[in-house]
């Protein structure tokens, strides 16, 4: 999961404090596992570093917590690149899906697309497995099957977001 | 002539004021396994039916091997598809009164074969199938495995070009419908068969080659595996 991306993601929709980041990112995606601020800050920094945020002022009294953050054009197009390239399919989802699907939203981006590209690598993955079961012993067969079972239910899960986008859309833009 | 052995193109289908099909295309290559997906009620099931000539679209083409589907007559549409299409449904294919030797050589003898060859080759095929125990059964006294693969060996007894299957695992456990999906696929690439497979299931999708995802009507095709 790029905390970085998501940080990028969340300054697409105007300036922040690193104070209101946290609090942003807390609030969409961070129910189980809020972010330190110490996280926050050194992430702003790596952002900094490489040109995909600047610094768009400072509020008297000094302080890091004071300077607002805003995302550059390189930033704009790093989190498109990032929307856009499915996350690895693995047996278990990661949320980064999740974020995408939320701040392609917020952003006006298409988050079928972000859904579409990820079922798509699915699918590839299970084909990948079926072939390899077919071909395997049954000590390879139940491998894969219990990958295969594992990926459907991802993909029952972006078919049910996806037919969900109308409602989420509505959701996130109130 | 097209690659594409059949070819849907702008297809429009409406039931009443709903509309069933709403611009979907679709092409299938020979020996080509394609899975149509999509949600309940998105008009996959519609899409098999027009592109297999059951039912005739509203508007557009459908081309199976140079010749246009929309155009032909009942008669040889009929023809065409006791000859060279097959058919396996989730349900009720089979005819209960007869056994399910009777109901592979159906097919054959429906195009005029006489009963002693038609029965000769159903049986090679349920052997194939592996379910030559029951061809003296009737399909009711049959298991729902062995009752989709004696509907998979009648799909294949004519030899056909094209398969369309519809949910073909819809009504089997995991174990009897992966049994049945290796079977129709393995003997679908040993006759060089193509395969229409409308499926809401990813695990039986993911022996395609390629997916169809079908979302109100309207087709987005998704990729051309290696």
């Amino acid at each position: 999961m790029s905390i970085g991306h998501a940080l990028l993601g969340l300054l697409e929709t105007g300036p922040r404090h690193g104070y209101d980041l946290k609090r942003a990112y807390d609030e969409h995606f961070g129910a189980d596992r809020p972010l330190a601020y110490g996280q926050v800050y050194s992430t702003l920094s790596r952002l900094l570093r490489n040109g995909l945020v600047e610094e768009s002022g400072v509020e008297p009294g000094g302080g890091p917590e004071r300077k607002r953050y805003a995302i550059t054009d390189a930033g704009v197009t790093d989190v498109a690149e990032w929307l856009v390239t499915p996350e690895k399919p693995e047996i278990y989802l990661q949320s980064a899906l999740y974020i995408k699907v939320i701040l392609a939203l917020m952003s006006g981006r298409s988050a079928g697309e972000v859904l579409d590209a990820q079922r798509t690598a699915h699918l590839r993955a299970m084909r990948e497995l079926t072939v390899r079961k077919q071909q395997g012993d049954l000590a390879d067969q139940l491998i894969c099957d219990h990958a295969l079972f594992h990926l459907e239910a991802d993909l029952r899960w972006l078919e049910l977001t996806t037919a969900r986008l109308a409602d989420l859309g509505k959701q996130v833009a109130s | 002539m097209s690659d594409y052995l059949l070819t849907g193109a702008d297809l429009h289908m409406a039931f009443g004021q709903t509309k069933a099909l709403d611009g979907a295309s679709m092409t299938v290559g020979r020996g080509e396994i394609v899975a149509v997906m999509g949600p309940s009620g998105s008009g996959k099931s519609t899409l098999l039916h027009c592109m297999a000539g059951i039912v005739a679209p509203g508007s557009g083409s459908i081309v199976y091997d140079g010749q246009e589907l929309t155009t032909m007559s009942d008669k040889r549409r009929s023809a065409l598809r006791r000859t060279e299409f097959g058919f396996v449904f989730q349900f009720g294919q089979l005819v209960p009164e007869l056994t399910c030797l009777e109901n592979v050589a159906l097919p054959l003898r429906l195009d005029g074969m006489a009963r002693a060859e038609a029965e000769r080759k159903a049986k090679l095929w349920l052997e194939r199938l592996e379910v030559d125990g029951v061809a003296d059964k009737r399909p009711g006294e049959a298991s729902g495995g062995q009752g989709q693969r004696v509907a998979v060996a009648r799909a294949l007894v004519t030899g056909p070009k094209v398969i369309f299957a519809d949910e073909p695992t819809g009504a089997l456990d995991s174990l009897n419908g992966e049994q049945v999906m290796r079977l129709l696929v393995d003997t679908a690439k040993e006759t060089g068969a193509a395969i229409v497979l409308v499926t809401h299931e990813p695990r039986v999708a993911a022996y395609s080659d390629r997916e169809v995802v079908v979302r109100d009507g309207r087709t987005r095709q998704v990729e051309l595996v290696q």
